[in-house]
């Protein structure tokens, strides 16, 4: 039991070093939020599952248990909620001809 | 125990390099992006003290406590910019 969960305790580990990387290097506002939304999300909810795996049966891993319901059900939402502002308030998506786009500029690409 | 310490050095070098793009980031949603980020990280940091300090019990509560927050913390802000922008 506590091999498999080490075992999901650096899948997790692995899965928000994806994460970072994605915030560090992709190329504007929507791809971060795309790796961070779901890449942060999973290795979270990995690593808390290898730890209540840690613990056993008890009341702390049932309270895990509830984080990682939580934060799968709230961390999404919130990124969504984040991008769709930016969306109303005029970021443009990065494309290949126009680079990184500031927001209010508007041109480059067909639109 | 030690694996849990590795596991958080591990998370606070990805918080580290996570700071990276709220300090430089090009926009102001990168900054709250990657200060959320930054909080999920430090979930699993709570989380993590409380097994190698072998009192998992109090530091899963703050955990709890401290991802409620980081998403109230991400909707007010989110909420804050959008009507700012409608101006």
């Amino acid at each position: 039991m506590a091999v498999v969960g080490d075992v999901l305790l650096w899948m997790g580990l692995f899965f928000i070093a994806v994460a970072a990387v994605g915030l560090l290097r992709l190329p504007d506002f929507y791809s971060r939020a795309h790796a961070v939304s779901k890449a942060e999300t999973l290795g979270l909810g990995l690593l808390m599952l290898g730890l209540a795996l840690h613990e056993g049966a008890s009341l702390v891993s049932l309270k895990l248990v509830v984080v990682v319901g939580f934060v799968f059900l709230v961390n999404p939402v919130g990124v969504h909620l984040l991008t769709r502002t930016a969306f109303r308030l005029g970021v443009l998506p990065w494309t290949r001809e126009a680079g990184e786009r500031t927001p209010g500029t508007v041109g480059g690409g067909d639109d | 125990m030690t694996i849990f310490v590795a596991a958080a050095i591990v998370i606070v070098v990805l918080s580290a390099i996570s700071l990276y793009r709220v300090v430089a980031g090009s926009s102001v949603f990168d900054r709250v992006l990657a200060a959320g980020a930054i909080g999920t990280n430090a979930i699993a940091l709570l989380a993590l003290t409380g097994f190698i300090f072998e009192r998992p019990d109090m530091f899963v509560d703050m955990a709890i406590a401290y991802g409620l927050l980081n998403f109230i913390g991400t909707v007010a802000i989110t909420k804050y910019l959008e009507r700012e922008g409608e101006q």
